[in-house]
């Protein structure tokens, strides 16, 4: 704890890189996974090949993705853009498994009513199918966002700027303080975050039974 | 507004014969009722009224209008559509919900809701329930939402697919009472499913009994069906067969009678039969 207050700076500084990781990357592969769930749930033959194959894509070990990927995006080792790739990828591989799911499990009764009314397929996918799958989307949000949280870590091990820093810091230099704040303070973001999405939930889902009223 | 069927048949991708061959006159104006058991195609035949479903061939015309000539999501808009388990939007609030199609047709949300508060008179849904989500009302309640849905964008022709299917049976009598003294005042064209004969006698002014594959046993008004039902088919769909609906009525002793079924169930009491009075002139 002290070791904490007195590195505050430092670790004020890592804190928000490990964000500026975390979150472009849990934000693009949520926008990336729910159109291409659509399409896989559009495409029922596809539908398995969409959702095992980015499924498999969990199973690439991170630090040799790290390393590989600048060849192909011809970046830096060291370019945050690199990191951010990766990290995408990996949450790619949990979200569209469970944005296909999300999606697929909106109530066949609401879709047959609201094509009834006369909703548009496209104005029924976001009025309707996109906020019903809301909460089991948020579901799937929380796992990509907690396992980004500690994957950034990693990207540390390159050199890469974040929380994983004080873990590697701390083994080079043998600093167990500086090892054990890395682990704490990265489970505390993880956690702070997920609190955050689930308010958010609340907030934009009132009507669901975790939501508020 | 008059619908008519010429024809139609549908068979499913997989080879289902739903409908084969049908040809029915809806009359504007008036209430029909498609009677029949399960899987016979009453929901394939309804939902061709707005092209939720095309027929593989044959037609369905709207005074005259071939619908499939008309483009789908602007059909459905002007066609009130009321269902099962009423497919309410959960994640809208009651009043939202009642007012999709006029917000779907471009309606501000002022005016929207000004005729939602309008319909939850009209079917008999409490103010207050307004704000609710459709999880915080009873069964009951959600139907009626989904009917003042169905009316919402005053719509000529209305298409009840076992509106009341999943409600208790007094609410269920409620609901019918409801409908029917909307239908007084609105003179809709209705198109009702349902598999319940009374029911369908309490609202049909015209009843259409279907067996499998949309063939039409027997067409009529529920006077005609009831005393003559045109075959063995539609006698024992209203249970004609278990004497359930040959009553025999007996003499009480504080005056009138006690009516019962065939099978001497006690149905109810008549106050004062009419040739009763004369015999005791
Ligand atoms: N999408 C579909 N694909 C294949 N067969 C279907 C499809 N929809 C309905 N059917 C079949 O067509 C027949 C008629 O179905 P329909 O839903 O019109 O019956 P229904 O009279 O409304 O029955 P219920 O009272 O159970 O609602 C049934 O045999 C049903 O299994
Ligand atoms: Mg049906």
């Amino acid at each position: 704890m002290e070791w904490i207050l007195n590195n505050l700076p430092r670790i004020t500084d890592l804190t928000v890189a490990h964000l500026l990781l975390a979150l472009p990357a849990v934000a693009a592969a949520f926008l990336i996974a729910v159109p291409v769930a659509w399409a896989a749930n559009r495409v029922r033959p596809l539908r398995e090949v969409l959702v095992s194959g980015t499924g498999l894509l969990y199973a690439i070990p991170s630090l040799p993705l790290f390393i590989v990927l600048p060849i192909i995006l011809g970046t830096g080792v060291r370019d945050t853009f690199n990191v951010i790739v990766a990290l995408t990828i990996f949450g790619l591989a949990l979200m569209v498994r469970s944005a296909a799911d999300a999606l697929d499990s909106v109530d066949s009764g609401v879709r047959l009513a609201s094509t009834a009314m006369g909703y548009s397929p496209a104005k029924r996918f976001f009025s309707v199918e996109l906020p019903l799958a809301g909460p089991a989307l948020l579901a799937g949000l929380r796992v990509v966002s907690v396992s980004t949280i500690s994957l950034v870590s990693v990207s540390a091990v390159l050199g890469v700027q974040s929380l994983g820093s004080l873990f590697t810091d701390g083994f080079e230099r043998g600093i167990v303080p500086s090892i054990a704040a890395g682990i704490l303070l990265t489970a505390v973001l993880a956690l702070l975050l997920d609190l955050l999405l689930i308010a958010a939930g609340r907030v934009l889902m009132p009507w669901s039974p975790g939501g508020g009223r | 507004m008059a619908i008519d069927f010429r024809n139609v048949t549908k068979t499913y991708p997989d080879g289902t014969a739903a409908v084969e061959n049908f040809t029915l006159h809806v009359p504007s104006h008036t209430c029909t009722v498609l009677l029949g058991s399960s899987g016979c195609g009453k929901s394939t035949l309804l939902r061709m009224v707005n092209r939720m479903i095309d027929p593989s061939s044959g037609a369905v015309l709207i005074d005259d209008n071939d619908v499939a000539t008309t483009e789908p999501v602007a059909l459905r808009r002007r066609i009130g559509y009321v269902m099962q388990d009423s497919g309410l939007l959960p994640h809208r609030r009651v009043i939202d919900n009642i007012a999709t199609v006029p917000r779907l047709t471009g309606a501000s949300k002022a005016d929207a809701h000004r005729r939602a508060q309008e319909l939850m008179e009209i079917v008999g849904l409490d103010a207050a329930l307004a704000r609710r989500y459709p999880k915080q009302l009873s069964g009951g309640q959600q139907q009626r939402v989904g009917v003042a849905r169905g009316l919402a964008a005053d719509p000529n022709i209305l298409l009840m697919d076992e509106p009341f299917g999943a409600v208790d049976p007094l609410v269920r009598v409620e609901l019918q009472r409801e409908l029917q003294r909307i239908q007084t005042d609105l003179r809709k064209t209705i198109i009702f499913v349902t598999h319940d004969i009374d029911e369908a006698l309490t609202l049909g002014d015209q009843i259409v009994v279907l067996k499998k594959g949309g063939e039409v046993a027997q067409i009529g008004t529920p006077e005609n069906i009831v005393e003559a039902p045109a075959n063995d088919f539609v006698a024992q769909f209203l249970g004609l067969d278990s004497a359930r609906r040959s009553l025999k009525a007996a003499p009480r002793e504080g005056g009138g009678w006690l009516v019962s079924d065939g099978r001497g169930r006690p149905l109810g009491v008549v106050d004062s039969a009419p040739d009763q009075q004369h015999a005791t002139d």
